[in-house]
């Protein structure tokens, strides 16, 4: 089993404070949602934990197995097992899909040790056959061009190809229409399972219908204000997030506002 | 008040070069007459570029002397590698000035086809050549570097099409410079006749560490009416050279041609690539890339000239600058009066690899007609973190993130030309000028 553990989480971005002390712990195994309404902090601990150069961490930790993953390069971060479906996820013109993929692969495998053409390419129409992503989509250059369902289901071709321990998938759902929700969700439930994590970042409870999470937090003021099972997210369907705003005597959610 | 320049060579030597390679008595007037000219015109003033104290006559010899190959397997590996030896159909490859080796196919030469070296053509194909040579694409009295050019010429090729043949396999042209003395007056004619169709790829390769001559190479294109020609060139000449290099065309009705240039002189280079929309609904694809290091100064002028109704001219310039090299890309779409329904479109941009390195697009659009269309984007900038930390979000290197995006953006023109081993050259270049 492997851990994620984020601890005290201080982050800022232009010299303003965006979150102010999360703390979260995954483990494999496990699926977990983050909810919450716009502007409460959860797009910037997806991007903090992955390491955007924009976000400025000033305090706290992120541990995985106990490795402080804060102290690494991006780069390290991915290899040591970290994946981040990006919620605009960048189009880099020239360099086709598959060549993207295949480099990504081998960063991760030792020197003579990289992937063969054959099973590669195996493995990518066997993916891509899954999320019923026409084959040219490959040999397309990397998200050019690419509506935004087909760069949301480009990120989960690449969660299924490299296999990290832990992805968080930031909006997965935002902008889908109903039948691309529901192959990018067929997409993460097949990575379920004993050697996989996930955080989920959502503020539509509609992706939890189709992705069942063991745990479901709730962001306010940069914070974690409320855990449960996948119950509370259902309650916040129901209900909204007045309640939780008036149990915690919070009148304005987003970050920069104190209780 | 004019200057005169000093040349390199009399007009007597110039005169006994031409009797020397038994060029017609019109060939060599047409030299001399030149070199008249070059000693009085003006230097061309690209934009942006002060030139005027560039050396553009200077040279230690007009021409050097240089084994022909007798074989493809005497070939040096740098040629070997752009060449599908048992592939390759139709080849011409030249030795510094020498024409040291080339290849024509039976079923070409039945349909008329002339494929072969400059010098040859002065002589065997004078008519052709004297109606087009410096004539319709570039004219002998422009500047004074192409009056200089067409005084003294030393090398190039000839291709012809006549009407209505389609060449399916690209015409391949090495021009391989590994004598440090050679100077490269090149020049390269291609006419296609009416309906025609030609793909032709030149690629320049120095195996010297310096070059001391000079490179003052013209290449015109004339393209008749509904015929197409797919020009493709890869320039990779030493450091000092001083490079002079124009590729021009000319269209009339209903031609096209499509340009994939890759720059890549490690010399101070000026680079103009015009292209003459003169016929109605003819259209230039023009794609360009380039990687400046060193110091190396460039700058590379791309224009399209409309002046047929319904021409489409599409500009796409992009440029990698590391070290303190400095380049202007020039980018220039003119619509002439009467040209309707033109449509002009360009791209320039520039990525920046080092604090040191200048690169300035200048796009230009010039119109002189209301019912046209006309479009531009230029930017200049360093690779783009975002994109960099989205590669490396999946556990790639930044230096390998890096090349990525750099080769992704050079991807253009690479993708376009169309023999593979010229097309994985450029790549090599590439990743060779980018480390």
């Amino acid at each position: 089993m492997a851990t994620l553990e984020i601890k005290d989480l201080h982050v800022e971005i232009d010299g303003k404070e965006i979150l102010k002390g999360v703390n979260l712990t995954i483990n494999t195994n496990e699926v977990h949602a983050i909810m919450g309404p716009n502007g409460t902090g959860k797009s910037t601990l997806a991007s903090a934990i992955m390491g955007h150069p924009k976000y400025e961490v000033t305090q706290g930790e992120v541990l995985l197995d106990g490795e402080n993953v804060l102290e690494m390069e991006v780069d390290e971060r991915a290899k040591a097992g970290l994946f981040l479906a990006m919620q605009y996820p960048s189009e880099i013109s020239g360099v086709t899909n598959a060549d993207f993929l295949r480099s990504a692969i081998n960063a991760r495998r030792e020197e003579g040790d990289e992937i063969s053409l054959m099973k590669f390419i195996r493995e990518l129409d066997k993916t891509m056959d899954f999320l019923e992503m026409p084959e040219e989509m490959g040999q397309r250059y990397l998200n050019e061009g690419f509506s935004g369902g087909e760069k949301k289901r480009n990120e989960i071709l690449q969660l299924m190809m490299i296999k990290p321990t832990f992805a968080i998938l930031d909006e997965i759902d935002s902008g889908l229409d109903i039948d691309a929700l529901k192959i990018v969700s067929k997409g993460i439930n097949e990575m379920r399972g004993e050697g996989f994590g996930c955080l989920m970042i959502t503020h539509y409870q509609r992706l939890l219908n189709y992705i069942t999470p063991d745990h479901v937090h709730v962001m306010m003021q940069g914070r974690v204000v409320k855990s449960g099972g996948s119950e509370l997210a259902q309650r916040l369907e129901a209900e909204g997030y007045e309640w939780i705003k008036k149990e915690l005597g919070i009148e304005d959610e987003t970050v920069g506002q104190e209780a | 008040m004019t200057v005169e320049t000093k040349l390199a060579l009399s007009a007597q030597e110039v005169r006994s070069f031409s009797q020397n390679n038994n060029e017609p008595a019109a060939f060599a007037d047409f030299r001399v007459a030149a070199l008249e000219k070059a000693a009085e015109l003006a230097l061309p003033k690209p934009d942006k570029t002060n030139i005027t104290k560039w050396n553009f006559t200077e040279f230690p010899v007009h021409t050097v002397e240089s084994a022909k190959f007798a074989s493809l397997e005497e070939l040096p590996e740098e040629v070997k590698a752009i060449i599908d030896i048992e592939g390759q159909e139709n080849l011409y490859i030249q030795r510094n000035n020498t024409p040291a080796f080339i290849k024509v196919s039976e079923e070409l030469t039945s349909k008329g086809v002339i494929f072969t070296d400059i010098e040859t053509a002065i002589r065997d194909h004078a008519e052709l050549v004297e109606k087009y040579f410096m004539t319709t694409a570039v004219k002998v009295d422009e500047h004074k570097l192409a009056a200089y050019h067409a005084a003294l010429v030393n090398g190039g090729v000839f291709v012809y099409v006549p009407r209505n043949v389609i060449i399916d396999e690209p015409l391949q042209v090495v021009f391989l410079n590994d004598n440090e003395e050679a100077s490269l007056f090149n020049h390269v004619l291609v006419v296609a006749e009416e309906s025609s169709a030609v793909t032709y790829v030149e690629t320049y390769v120095s195996t010297v560490e310096e070059a001391k001559g000079q490179a003052n190479i013209i290449a015109e294109v004339i393209v008749k009416d509904n015929a197409q020609v797919t020009f493709g060139a890869v320039d990779v000449l030493a450091k000092g050279y001083t490079t002079y290099v124009n590729r021009r065309a000319h269209l009339t009705r209903d031609a096209k041609i499509d340009w994939a240039l890759g720059l890549m002189n490690d010399s101070d280079t000026i680079a103009e690539n015009i292209t003459h929309l003169v016929g109605d609904g003819s259209a230039a694809d023009t794609k360009t890339v380039v990687v400046g290091r060193g110091t190396q100064k460039q700058n590379f002028t791309t224009e399209v000239r409309h002046w047929g109704k319904n021409s489409d001219g599409q500009i796409l310039t992009h440029g990698v600058m590391k070290e303190a090299a400095q380049s202007i890309f020039n980018g220039i779409g003119k619509i002439e009066h009467g040209a309707t329904k033109a449509n002009a479109e360009q791209e320039s941009r520039v990525l920046m690899l080092s604090e040191k390195a200048r690169g300035d697009a200048n796009p230009i659009l010039l119109i002189d007609e209301d019912d046209v269309t006309a479009g531009h984007a230029a930017s200049v900038g360093r690779v783009d973190p975002t994109q960099l930390y989205y590669l490396m979000s999946r556990g790639i290197s930044k230096a390998e993130a890096e090349r990525l995006v750099i080769h992704g953006f050079l991807a253009p023109v690479v993708t376009n030309l169309p023999i593979e081993g010229v097309k994985k050259q450029l790549t090599e270049v590439i990743e060779r000028k980018v480390r």
